[in-house]
């Protein structure tokens, strides 16, 4: 039982830091319909900022982990959203208007150049870090393991929902949000009430850009290791769990990547860790032969 | 700049628009005076609906000038063209299907970033009653008689001094036909509103404007007022005998 708790836990946590990555796609997808393959590479580039930020902090002497986290968090941010203004401007804009693939292909262009960029300016070793934010809650020490919640899984569950709810109002109450949708219903309308489509599609590509910074780190503090290869495996599971919640519903990336994190974590836990993938890939094609929008995807009830 | 430019509300001038290979429109010149309303009348294919969206700017015009209260908007991206007092309601209503009329409304105050919103709602349901009963619904589930009243409500959310109306009596009930064109004559004559105005309806429009203009083949081959318009025989055979008049 406490076992099967302790997985719970777990498979939380990790499906949090899915629905963290999963937001992002979600949010590009949902307006203009185009699936960032490079946001997984983004996500990556994160995860190295935020290890060279906290490198840089344990040499010039700051010890305080909370100004530490917050430091590192800006620094991430700001350098990825950095990546993702510059991957729109030379990727995808010069394809707007092309054909429909033109821009996915670009993006799986861009997601291999990141991945080489990186694994020849950093190296491909695992890169380790040092335990940053230790410590955590017992839930349960009666039975034959400890149940323990850490802090920095509390961190990443509340870090995903507050980013979940921001954001859910963001898009659904203030005119940014207002405008990212009109872009996506119809884009030269948009344009004829006078939104500047082509800056509102970029800020959309730096929030996500931000956003992915953000699970970069809490997956460098939650793993303490990273390679140049976790945004292809993770950014696939993110993607996955996007599309299982019904791309383009942001509390269907995050309830996406819940049950991705929990099939996985329990597979792994009850069954073989080999077969993880496949087991939560699997769910995934049943999934969408039953529900073909995702769980809380659009169902089309347009009127014609 | 010609000098009927500097005066007009808006002047186009020589304008030459294609969509690639296939020239849609040739050398086309015409003018709007404050406070007028004009109507472009022609038949299917004619040019009319590109006419209108070469002056917001897409297509922009490959050849020629755009000129609106005497600057030259020429090649200006649309989103900032439509920031200067002009609003186009365009051909097929173009509603946001998947946010409320409320929503819709708000889009079309984008430009004044929210300045007397509530009391520009209260009027454009004042004018369209039909539009405050169903705020919270979704607009792709509207009527199209519906859709098209959202359609002219959303772009006078936004105060224009210009509006274009591309085809605003489509699909509509004779009765509804007439309480649009109706509202567009009260606003004309109470707040000075120019209108450029498309139809099909050519009778009801030509009875409605000060002038007119006739496009054929991406040409203007007739101009004068509604009136004048109207008792031209050529007129008569190509757009009202056996038309919808
Ligand atoms: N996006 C486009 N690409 C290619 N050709 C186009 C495009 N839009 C319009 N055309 C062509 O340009 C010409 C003028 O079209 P336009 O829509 O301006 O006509 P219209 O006068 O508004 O007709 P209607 O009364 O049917 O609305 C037509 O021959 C049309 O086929
Ligand atoms: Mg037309």
């Amino acid at each position: 039982m406490d076992y099967a708790l302790q997985q719970l836990v777990n498979g939380l946590t990790l499906g949090m830091i899915y629905g963290l990555i999963a937001l992002g796609y979600t949010m590009v997808y949902g307006i203009i319909g185009m699936i960032n393959f490079a946001h997984g590479d983004i996500f990556m580039v994160g995860a190295f900022t935020a290890l060279i930020g906290f490198l840089l902090l344990g040499m010039g002497g700051v010890t305080f982990v909370p100004l530490a986290l917050i430091l590192v968090l800006v620094l991430a941010m700001a350098f990825t959203s950095l990546y993702g203004f510059t991957v729109e401007r030379l990727a995808y804009r010069p394809l707007r208007g092309s054909f429909r693939l033109a821009p996915l292909i670009s993006a799986i262009g861009m997601s291999i150049f990141l991945q080489n960029f990186v694994q020849v300016t950093q190296g491909a070793r695992v890169k380790p870090l040092e335990p940053v934010v230790q410590g955590g809650v017992v839930l349960s020490r009666g039975g034959t393991v400890e149940v323990t919640l850490s802090y920095m899984q509390i961190s990443i569950i509340l870090t995903t929902l507050v980013v979940l709810t921001v954001f859910t109002l963001i898009i659904g109450r203030t005119p940014l949000g207002r405008a990212m949708r009109a872009c996506e219903q119809d884009r030269r309308m948009a344009s004829l009430l006078g939104i500047d489509t082509d800056r509102t599609i970029s800020l959309t590509f730096v929030i996500g850009a931000a956003l992915a910074a953000v699970a970069g780190m809490m997956y460098l503090l939650y793993y303490g290791v990273i390679d140049f290869f976790i945004g292809f495996v993770a950014g696939i599971k993110a993607f996955t769990a996007a599309v299982l919640g019904g791309i383009g519903s942001l509390p269907g990336a995050v309830l996406g990547a819940l049950l991705i994190g929990m099939i996985e974590t329990f597979w792994s836990a009850y069954f073989s860790v080999q077969y993880k993938d496949v087991a939560a890939f699997s769910i995934l094609a049943i999934a969408l032969i039953f529900l073909p929008s995702g769980i809380l995807g659009r169902h089309e009830v347009e009127k014609v | 700049m010609s000098a009927a430019a500097n005066g007009a509300m808006l002047a186009v001038e020589d304008v030459t628009t294609a969509y690639g290979a296939i020239v849609a429109l040739r050398g086309v010149s015409l003018t709007v005076g404050h406070g007028e309303i004009v109507t472009l009348i022609g038949a299917n294919g004619a040019g009319k609906s590109t006419l209108m969206m070469t002056i917001c700017g897409s297509p922009a015009p490959r050849e020629g000038r755009v000129v609106l209260e005497g600057r030259d908007i020429t090649g200006w991206p649309t989103h900032l063209i439509m920031r200067q007092g002009l609003a186009h309601a365009p051909e097929g209503r173009r509603i946001f299907p998947r946010m409320t009329v409320l929503e819709n409304l708000r889009m079309g105050a984008e430009v004044l970033n929210g300045a007397h919103f509530d009391q520009d709602l209260e009027k454009v349901c004042a004018l369209f009653p039909r539009l405050k009963e169903r705020l919270g619904q979704r607009g792709g589930t509207l009527s199209g008689g519906e859709q098209q009243m959202l359609a002219i409500a959303r772009a006078l959310m936004s105060r224009p001094r210009l509006l274009l109306l591309d085809e605003p009596s489509l699909g509509l009930a004779p009765m509804v036909v007439r309480q649009i064109f109706a509202a567009i004559r009260d606003l004309n004559r109470e707040t000075g509103l120019t209108v450029l105005l498309v139809e099909q309806n050519a009778y009801h429009a030509l009875r409605l404007a000060h002038r007119g203009y006739v496009l054929v083949n991406g040409r203007i081959t007739m101009t004068g007022t509604g009136a004048e318009l109207l008792a031209r025989p050529e007129v008569r055979a190509a757009y009202l005998e056996g038309g919808r008049a």
